[in-house]
């Protein structure tokens, strides 16, 4: 046997040997989701459009010399420097209505996110948890609001709890956990078979603890990636529910409700119907490349190379 | 039933490729890309095979045998870095197109894997799967002879009743038995090298014991040499002439049989051999070998072993030493110091360690004053799971600071 | 090896089925898998007792029906006089302070968005007794299984096998149990590494006085750490001797094919040993054979019997009695053979 000594790769110089003891370098399951999420351009680009369009819906208000409820002498202006998304037939400065709309629609998404993220995580995990009739019974009534007709039944339910956004948020996030509740327990169900779940049981850990502590942080994955998706649907929902006329009421107003009311304005002052729909377009599609970076980041099969 | 001599050479390597040699693999590199960086799984493996010569290449998980075997096949995804050589009779492998390699798989070296459903086909009958690599080795074998061959095939590796089993689907066999029709297939190309890669792994040890029978006579019946990949050193001891201990990508120990288990000359072979337990000698205390194989990512100058090694000098840490003859039969190893280890036990070398010595005399006499207050807590039983009760109460509210221990004693 | 003391678990005519359902929406009952079928033995204190078979033997589901993690079907389980059967996870939790197991896929086990330290704190915490002895046992409990307290704050991924599973042998060790059930701890590792958990386990028995069900399917690891072995096939214990007579004289002819099977790491040994080879594969435990559950692979019934002998093997089942043999054994026509 010939052997071809090869020199060896000595790029981090000596180590003391009690470091060599960890054959994988060292970095959290945390760690490696972000480098992971970081990589992934799509996602990156995305994310800081969508800080930027938060930060500019919430902070700008502060600093725009007009506020989204004041007439100005101004009517139907074309963009201009004064205006920079012109005005409408009333007078409001559209630059101050898009902010004041894409405030209003950012948070009924993401409470919509986190109200049903919420509800369907734990109706899931411990559907899942439990299995046999408990879950039977609970993933009978997640289908039950699956099949529900979204729009039909916000718009009914709406129309009777007037327009405020968190009454809108909490009849979307109603109707949308049990698609939540669903990922969530499919996930569960293979985590509950894992040994350190009945390591768990083995010590006497009591099932509340076993689901909070151990399956549902286990599941974060799923989950986050679930709540981006949901921030996307919450936006365009709570869109078609006041462009039909039944989500946020006037004076406040919504970027969906913005829409609405310049449709029939498309043609003359295209400027009112394009710039929010822009909007909307904007946060739906970054928020779903997030979801894709984040489900690229989460998903197992990325692991590294492994020896 | 006896496991005799076998009759094949128990002769040295010979320095030079003879008339004789069938494969002969020479300074082989495997580089995987990883996101950390190049993770360098095989570092320079060499090794030559002779007509009907068998070779136990053994290591542990991360070793790189099972790699370097993949390399040999030409079965490694397209992202790896394959360098060295490697020739079968004479011709070089490395670097032939997918068609022509599939030639050299199909006749001349026959794979065996761990798992058998990698080289079966769910949807084909056995029998079928036999006639197809008969058909393809001897064009004009007719249809009705191959099927008579296959049938004897299958009772030739000892599956019972091989007429009716020919008809059968691999998922209706146990997973000995699918190993054991890989072997047939193989037999049926009557390659010169079968490449078993753990091939009884996960099987049960009685199923094992007729697997390796039945690999022994396809061995026989093909005079086809065998490299045998195990981490068994069982397993190599009975079915080899040959071994070759593999260690962080590199072949650390080689020669025969009899020199590596009698007379290692490596501390890691002396340290696997004194950390098995075996069940014909009743030893006390077992000695491993302290911490872990090396990261294969970025590994640091110097012997890999050395960091886990009781007779690590500073040499070991600068120069990795190479794979060099320690005596007169073709007896190799990768360490400075083979010569020390001339008559050593693993005991004297290895530390046999345990539990840390101060902390469980702390522990044991903690738990014998715990003892005289056991019989109080067995009447505050309901006590204890109050708290507890209490305890998940607060999980419910997400309370996860860990400071909320009720001191229940 | 120190002589065991009182028995401490008694374990009696346990079985454990568990239903097949057929597919479909109605999923009726078609069968049983017979997992467990009427095991006995006592665990003494301070005692190791192996319980060894293959793949489909009922091994680990014995082991987790002891533990209350499967519910038996049958039969009974004591703790120091104390019935386990039965009892409610109210009722149990007290007990799991006595009684623990270690898992055998170190991966599996520990969940891997815990740190080591919140790993090995858990049982503490479930018990109501992490306080701040409690954080200095964790402590020491890490240093114990020959870990760096220092790294209680990494995951457990970024371990390596063999130190995972010293991880959850602390774990198991927090709560300072009587028994501990070992779940093939030491199958998924490396050798090199194996030996050294299992020296601590040593170690450790014979300092805190546990005592071990030791569940495995290597023989050889069994030699170096059982006082007594019990071979399980298909559910039922066929022999159960002090381990030096089950290796120099076994008489259960599975016993003698499953020690005559592993290979040693010996060449001369190796080549020079006498092998009894049993035909086919573990019959399923759906339908088991009648009479002796072995016969269907036995060589002594396929070689050696005659016709009317076998009909005993096919019609009577053989209890695991003393048959001359001076140790229990399940073989109508058992005879010591020395293999080794």
């Amino acid at each position: 046997m010939t052997e071809t000594t090869e020199a060896t790769g000595a790029m981090d110089g000596e180590r003391p040997p009690e470091e060599r003891e960890f054959t994988v370098v060292e970095r959290t399951q945390a760690q490696l989701v972000l480098r992971r999420f970081l990589r992934h351009r799509a996602a990156m680009i995305s994310l800081v459009i969508f800080v930027l369009i938060v930060l500019w819906a919430f902070i700008g208000p502060h600093l725009w010399h007009y506020s989204y409820q004041k007439y100005t002498p101004d009517n139907s202006q074309p963009p201009s420097a004064k205006h920079p998304f012109g005005t409408n037939s009333a007078g409001y400065d559209s630059y101050a209505q898009v902010m004041r709309g894409t405030q209003t629609s950012l948070k009924v998404a993401i409470l919509i996110a986190l109200g049903s993220t919420f509800v369907g995580a734990v109706w899931g995990a411990v559907a899942g948890f439990y299995r046999g009739v408990v879950d039977a019974v609970m993933m009978r009534i997640s289908d039950l609001v699956l099949t529900l007709p979204l729009l039909a039944i916000a718009l009914v339910i709406s129309s009777r709890t007037g327009g405020s956004w968190y009454w809108i948020a909490l009849v979307i996030a109603g109707l949308t956990w049990a698609y939540v509740s669903r990922v969530v327990r499919s996930t569960v169900l293979s985590l509950r078979e894992k040994e350190f779940v009945e390591a768990a049981r083995a010590l006497g850990a009591s099932d509340a603890r076993i689901i909070f502590r151990h399956l549902l942080p286990n599941s974060l994955g799923p989950i986050f990636v679930n709540a981006t998706i949901l921030v996307a649907t919450g936006i365009l929902t709570e869109t078609a529910l006041s462009f039909l006329g039944f989500g946020v009421q006037p004076p406040d107003t919504s970027l969906g409700l913005l829409v609405s009311q310049a449709q029939t304005a498309v043609d003359t002052r295209p400027w009112l119907f394009y710039i929010p729909g822009a909007f909307i377009i904007a946060i739906a599609l970054t928020i779903n490349f997030i979801g894709d970076g984040l489900r690229d980041a989460f998903d197992p099969r990325q692991q590294r190379v492994r020896q | 039933m006896t496991v005799g001599d076998k009759g094949y050479a128990q002769r040295p390597e010979p320095a030079t490729p003879t008339e004789d040699t069938v494969l002969e693999v020479d300074g082989l590199q495997v580089a995987f890309p990883s996101e950390d960086g190049l993770v360098r799984a095989v570092r320079g493996v060499s090794y030559r095979l002779e007509r009907g010569a068998g070779l136990g290449i053994v290591g542990e998980s991360g070793s790189g045998k099972s790699v370097t075997a993949l390399a040999v096949m030409g079965l490694l995804p397209a992202a790896a870095k394959v360098t060295g050589s490697v020739r079968y009779r004479g011709s070089e492998l490395l670097g032939l197109s997918d068609t022509r390699l599939s030639d050299i798989r199909g006749s001349g070296i026959a794979m065996i894997f761990q798992d058998p459903m990698t080289s079966l086909n769910p949807v084909h009958t056995v029998g079928a799967q036999i006639i197809e690599g008969l058909l393809r080795h001897n064009p004009d074998m007719s249809k009705r002879a191959a099927r008579d061959r296959a049938v004897e095939l299958l009772g030739t590796v000892g599956i019972p009743h091989p007429d009716r089993r020919a008809d059968s689907y691999p998922h209706e066999l146990s997973g000995g038995m699918r190993q054991r029709v890989v072997i047939a297939i193989a037999m049926a190309n009557d390659p010169a090298v079968i490449i078993a890669d753990e091939p009884t792994t996960a099987l049960d040890v009685t199923v094992q014991a007729q697997v390796l029978e039945a690999l022994e006579t396809a061995r026989e019946e093909t005079g086809a040499a065998l490299v045998l990949i195990t981490h068994d050193l069982g397993v190599v001891a009975g079915h080899t002439d040959r071994v070759a201990v593999m260690y962080a990508g590199r072949v650390v120990e080689s020669g025969t049989v009899e020199e590596l288990f009698y007379e290692p000359r490596m501390p890691y072979t002396l340290g696997l051999l004194g950390s098995m337990p075996r069940m014909d000698r009743d030893d006390d205390r077992l000695t491993p070998i302290a911490g872990s194989p090396p990261s294969l990512l970025n590994l640091p100058p110097g012997c890999p072993f050395a960091p886990r090694c009781p007779m690590r000098e500073d040499r070991c840490d600068r120069d990795e030493p190479s794979l060099h003859v320690v005596d007169a039969g073709g007896h190799r190893s990768a360490c400075h110091f083979a010569d020390r280890l001339v008559g050593m036990e693993a005991g004297a070398v290895f530390e046999a360690t345990g539990a840390d010595n101060e902390s469980l005399a702390r522990l044991a006499r903690s738990d014998s004053e715990a003892s005289s207050e056991a019989s109080f807590e067995a009447s505050s039983e309901t006590a204890a799971e109050a708290t507890a009760e209490s305890e998940s109460a607060n999980d419910m509210n997400g309370s996860t600071d860990g400071t909320y221990g009720k001191g229940s004693r | 090896m120190s002589a065991p003391g009182e028995p401490v678990l008694r374990v009696r005519d346990l079985v454990k089925h568990f239903p097949v359902r057929s597919r479909g929406v109605v999923r009726r009952k078609i069968g049983d898998v017979h997992a467990v079928c009427g095991v006995s033995f006592d665990l003494h204190e301070n005692e190791t007792l192996g319980l060894v078979g293959e793949s489909g033997s009922g091994k680990t589901t014995t082991a987790r029906t002891l533990l209350n993690l499967e519910r038996p079907t049958s039969g009974s389980v004591s703790y120091r006089d104390r019935e386990l059967t039965g009892l409610s996870r109210r009722q149990m939790r007290p007990l799991r302070e006595e009684l623990q197991i270690v898992f055998q896929d170190p991966y599996a086990s520990l969940d891997p968005r815990i740190s080591v330290r919140d790993i090995i704190a858990e049982p503490l915490r479930i018990h109501g007794r992490y306080d701040e002895a409690g954080r200095a046992e964790v402590h020491d409990l890490l240093r114990l299984v020959g870990l760096n307290p220092e790294h209680g704050n990494r995951y457990a991924h970024e371990f390596s096998g063999g130190q995972r599973q010293r991880i959850g042998i602390a774990r198991a060790l927090a709560l300072r149990p009587k028994v501990v059930v070992l779940d093939e701890p030491v199958s998924a590792l490396d050798v090199s590494i194996q030996a050294g958990v299992l020296n601590l386990l040593m170690d450790l028995q014979a300092e805190l006085g546990l005592s071990f069900l030791f569940v495995a399917h290597d023989l050889s690891v069994m030699r170096h750490v059982a006082h007594r072995v019990a071979v399980m096939y298909l559910g039922r214990i066929v022999e159960l001797a002090p381990t030096r007579e089950l290796f120099a004289r076994p008489s259960h002819p599975y016993t003698q094919a499953l020690i005559s099977a592993i290979p040693l790491p010996d060449p001369r040994k190796e080549r020079a040993r006498r092998r009894i080879v049993v035909q086919g594969d573990v019959p399923s435990p759906i339908s088991p054979p009648s009479g002796c559950r072995f016969r269907t692979r036995c060589p002594k019934f396929a070689t050696q019997l005659t016709e009317s002998e076998r009909t005993a093997c096919v019609e009577q089942t053989p209890e695991l009695t003393d048959r001359g043999t001076g140790t229990p054994v399940a073989c109508h026509y058992a005879q010591p053979l020395e293999l080794l």
